[in-house]
């Protein structure tokens, strides 16, 4: 750390706090932030990436999916100071401004995305399982996915998705 | 002139799917921004000097508030505002109206009358500190009894529920009666055979993911309010607050940027709005409010809760002559349907329009209860997911008391493709379809006379396998005007587009996409009326500064209503566009014809102008005497509802050691009209299907006899993931609708109007030779497993059995 590296914080309250470092999407990220914060309210509010989406505050639904030192985790019920020292990706960090993640290709072209709440969460779940299975079956990818709710698509084009990303990699 | 994607060379026509018109599977525009967690929802509106608003809801069913101390939430330091209901009367908004003409406490003063409503709120700098200062506010309560299902409602001695309401003596909220009573009576005297069936339809909730919320921003100094604001219908959320909050109607602009899911949950507006509002009134600072889950579970708009006591006259051939029944609403503490005025229970005397029924008559009540408020149409046209679930499952009933097969029985009272348009014994016309042929199709496609064998064969081993069919039609897309209205405002909707000179356009339209994809589809219909590429149109909605009055997205409402709109308006544009190419090609306007993109002259088809050389000319060349510009609006009042068909038929293996059963295959006809999108159908279509799934199988709020909310957060409120959810089959019927511009129908919610049938109609099947009759959905494993085991009915009716 150095001193004129920037911190972000996201509390005034006068509430004691602690800085931490987590690199995010890649970018090393200084923050002071109280011990109870939520790593997805660190994530939205203090870092602004807005695309980590909060639904059910129980680690169901998986919207705040991100992927933590490379493995999914639910950032609504982890803290912010358990990050320090860890990497974090979040949506913003799939793909590269010129070139998307196959996963975010196959979302596209099979229709694996309504209004698009979900969508961060299961992209990044869908992410941490291509990594870990590159070729997975229709079961593997259910049984994969299945931290993250989505009440629109109806699973199928999502499950689509996935084995589009598969086989884009594979290629 | 800039070249467009397809450019159209004014020599030849356009192909229409290629440049993403009708029946392209273009990839939709909104996916840009949401795969790369660039959308907008409320959640993510972040404004200057912004504070944020916490709800404290109370814990119990039923009580009378004796004391509300905040002195403590006060002291807490970054606390700006703690509002109570006492502070709220003082506005006059201690109290809003419902959209069924009823009342709800915005902020409790006298009693509680639902666990988790609303009783205070609190705001400060910062969320984490709001929610410390609600849990430092001391309500003292005097608990009442509470009720929990309608009967409890009207036993003698029930306490009164709504006694802050003038003139009501009992906890009836409403009562309503359509059909024929006396032709019905003369019908059931001729039977052969009555079939009779009892059951419950449960509460649920439509949970999108993301919750309700809003940020509202007062300017003092301009008096102009913003709210941003989870809303499925803003123009309708601005009417209400300027009659609810008596402020100017100019001066508020209501903004629905990404909404994360409605399904009827974003469609009323809520004491969580119009807190937040007034809290930016008496801070002069945004104040920000998103819900928690809990809170939208226990305190936002449910769907269903209804009870169903019916009877069907028949003949022994299998002909129906009559059906009657009466159903009963759980409303809660507050009748607060979001529906048309005019039906008190929605449109639940849809029932039975997709069969040759002579006559009918239903009767209906509705009952407070200490429930959370609400009867929102949850993926449906008001109420008609009931409806044609009491249909289908008493069209299940009536076949096996006949002893007739199921597709049989269907297939002799099908309405046949001549006699369209047919008038149903409730009144409603419906406008075409073509029902025995999606009938075959399924039962083509699933292999029903084989599957038939094959349950014969399972049966002698023990194995219960069953097949369960759903037909039906529902009526999508209110008005017409005549007799749909909500608040008194009319059932219409708007469109108003935009050709600018270089040929591309904006279409704004009244209705809001929550994911169904409007800003893909809606374009695609510009491009079939006037062959602008659809990439070179944007559509824009939910901001009612910018765009013209629409009454929202909800009952498979938009492609209907605003999508005709649409065409109307681009008809107009091609009205004009059509004077302009004359000017250009120097020949009388009766002298021009159309084809997709291009004006060419009768007679010499290779001399023509394109719809973009018509758009520079209105603003570089038009005649002498023409109005300068292209663009137009359209207000479209519809003359019918549009009426799609869809045949479901699930086969399912239920395992009698566990009570657990399994989709083993599921295929859907849907006759939707004229497909805009295919890709964006289909997606409708699998998602409602999904949601039939988990009404059948397992998602459901009920409340144990205390009123305490069973299903209040997903731990307890189960929703399908990938892991449950089964694949789906689906096939397509195409009978255009005859009085739609462009031939479409409703289609978002079909599936999970006439999904749960299927399923538990193939359960029901399955457990035939036990002698069951009907197990209460969700079909939980316990419930289907007792039913196997002692062959009774299982009704699951609140309270919540805790044994």
């Amino acid at each position: 750390m150095t001193a004129t590296e920037p911190v972000d914080t996201t509390s005034d309250t006068g509430a004691p706090t602690r800085r931490i470092t987590v690199t995010v999407n890649g970018e090393r990220r200084v923050a002071e932030v109280e011990p109870r914060l939520l790593l997805a309210h660190l994530l939205r509010q203090g870092l602004a990436l807005t695309g980590t989406h909060v639904g059910c505050d129980t680690t169901n639904c998986g919207a705040c999916t991100v992927l933590y030192d490379g493995a999914p985790v639910k950032s609504c019920t982890m803290l912010a100071v358990q990050a320090d020292g860890h990497e974090v990706t979040t949506v913003e960090g799939l793909g590269t401004p010129s070139e998307l993640d196959p996963v975010q290709e196959g979302f596209v072209a099979e229709h694996g995305l309504q209004c698009g709440f979900c969508t961060p969460g299961m992209m990044l779940a869908a992410r941490a399982l291509l990594n870990r299975n590159p070729d997975p079956s229709e079961d593997e990818i259910r049984w994969g996915l299945s931290g993250n709710l989505c009440r629109c698509t109806g699973y199928q084009n999502i499950v689509k998705a996935v084995r589009w990303a598969a086989e884009k990699e594979a290629q | 002139m800039t070249a467009t994607a397809e450019p159209a060379t004014g020599s030849q026509a356009l192909d229409e799917v290629k440049i993403g018109g009708l029946g392209s599977s273009r990839p939709r525009v909104e996916d840009a921004r949401f795969i790369r967690g660039r959308g907008n929802y409320v959640e993510d509106v972040t404004l200057p000097g912004m504070l944020h608003m916490e709800i404290l809801r109370s814990p119990l069913a039923h009580a009378r508030i004796k004391s509300i101390d905040t002195s403590a939430a006060w002291a807490i330091p970054g606390v700006k505002l703690v509002l109570t209901g006492e502070m709220a009367a003082q506005r006059n908004l201690a109290w809003m109206p419902t959209l069924s003409y009823d009342t709800q406490a915005v902020l409790a003063t006298d009693k509680v009358r639902f666990q988790g409503q609303e009783v205070a709120c609190v705001v400060a700098e910062d969320p984490y500190i709001a929610k410390d200062a609600c849990d430092a506010i001391v309500v003292e309560y005097e608990a009442l009894p509470p009720i929990v299902n309608p009967e409890q409602a009207v036993a003698p001695g029930a306490p009164l529920i709504r006694d802050d309401k003038a003139g009501q003596a009992d906890n009836v909220a409403y009562q309503w009666e359509v059909g024929d009573k006396d032709g019905t009576d003369a019908a059931f005297a001729q039977a052969d055979v009555v079939s009779k069936l009892r059951l419950h339809y449960p509460r649920s909730h439509p949970s999108p993911i993301e919750n309700c919320g809003a940020v509202a921003d007062f300017n003092n100094a301009t008096g102009k309010l913003t709210v941003y604001l989870t809303s499925q219908a803003p123009h309708i959320v601005r009417a209400a607050v300027a009659l609810i909050a008596e402020l100017p109607e100019h001066l508020i602009r209501i903004i629905s940027p990404d909404v994360g899911g409605g399904f009827g949950n974003k469609v009323p507006v809520y004491p969580g709005y119009v807190c937040a509002i007034l809290c930016s009134i008496l801070t002069a600072k945004p104040v920000k409010w998103i819900e928690d889950n809990t809170g939208n579970l226990s305190s936002t708009g449910f769907g269903r809760d209804m009870y169903l006591d019916s009877e069907m006259a028949l003949t022994n051939d299998g002909k129906i002559l009559a059906v009657r029944y009466h159903a009963t609403t759980d409303q809660g503490a507050f009748y607060a349907d979001a529906q048309p005025t005019k039906f008190k229970i929605g449109l639940v005397h849809s029932s039975f329009a997709c069969y040759d029924v002579p006559v009918g008559h239903i009767t209906a009540q509705g009952m407070y209860t200490n429930k959370a408020p609400g009867g929102v149409a949850y993926r449906c046209s008001f109420r008609v997911t009931e409806a044609m679930f009491f249909q289908e499952r008493m069209m299940q009933a009536a076949a096996d008391d006949l002893g007739m097969d199921q597709a049989e029985f269907r297939r002799r009272n099908l309405v046949r493709d001549d006699q369209f348009p047919y008038r149903t014994p409730f009144g409603f016309l419906t406008d075409s379809g073509q029902y025995l042929k999606c009938l075959q199709v399924g039962l083509d496609a699933i292999g029903y006379d084989d599957f038939l064998v094959e349950q014969a064969e399972a049966r002698k081993q023990g194995r219960l396998l069953g097949i369960g069919i759903s037909t039906m039609t529902e009526p999508l897309g209110a008005g017409n005007s005549r007799e749909y209205d909500i608040l008194g405002i009319k059932m219409f909707d708007s469109a108003e587009l935009r050709v600018h000179p270089t040929g591309k356009a904006v279409l704004k339209i009244g209705a809001q996409t929550q994911g169904q994809g409007h800003e893909t589809t809606f374009a695609q219909i510009v491009t079939h009326e006037l062959g602008i590429p659809a990439t070179d149109i944007v559509v824009e909605h939910g901001d009612t500064d910018h765009t013209p009055f629409g009454m929202g997205t909800y009952a498979s409402r938009s492609t209907p209503v605003a999508g005709a709109a649409t065409a109307m308006v681009a008809r107009k544009i091609r009205a004009k566009a059509r004077k302009l190419a004359a000017h250009l090609l120097e020949v009388s306007e009766e002298d021009v014809e159309w084809e997709l993109g291009r004006f060419f002259v009768r007679g010499a088809e290779s001399r023509g102008v394109t719809i973009q050389e018509c758009a520079m000319a209105a603003y570089s060349n038009m005649p002498d005497g023409m109005e300068p510009g292209l663009e137009n609006n359209a207000y479209y009042d519809p003359p019918n509802l549009t009426w799609p068909f869809a045949c479901y038929i699930a086969t399912v293996e239920v395992d009698p050691e566990t009570g657990v059963w399994d989709v083993l295959r599921f295929v859907g006809v849907d006759d939707c009209g004229v497909r805009i999108n295919p890709m964006i159908v289909e997606g409708q279509i699998m998602g409602g299907l999904t949601e039939a799934y988990a009404i059948s199988n397992m998602q459901f709020q009920t409340y144990d006899v205390d009123g305490n909310l069973v299903g209040a957060n997903y731990m307890d409120y189960l929703l399908p993931t990938a892991w449950e959810t089964p694949g789906f089959e689906l096939h397509e019927v195409v009978t255009p609708s005859p009085h739609h511009p462009i031939g479409a129908k409703g289609v978002g919610e079909c599936a999970a109007v006439g999904g749960p049938a299927a399923y538990v109609n193939a359960v029901m099947d399955a457990l035939r030779p036990t002698g069951v009759r009907n197990i209460d959905m969700p079909l939980l494993p316990d419930r289907v497993w007792h039913a196997a085991h002692t062959g009774q009915d299982v009704s699951g009716a609140p309270p919540f059995r805790t044994e």
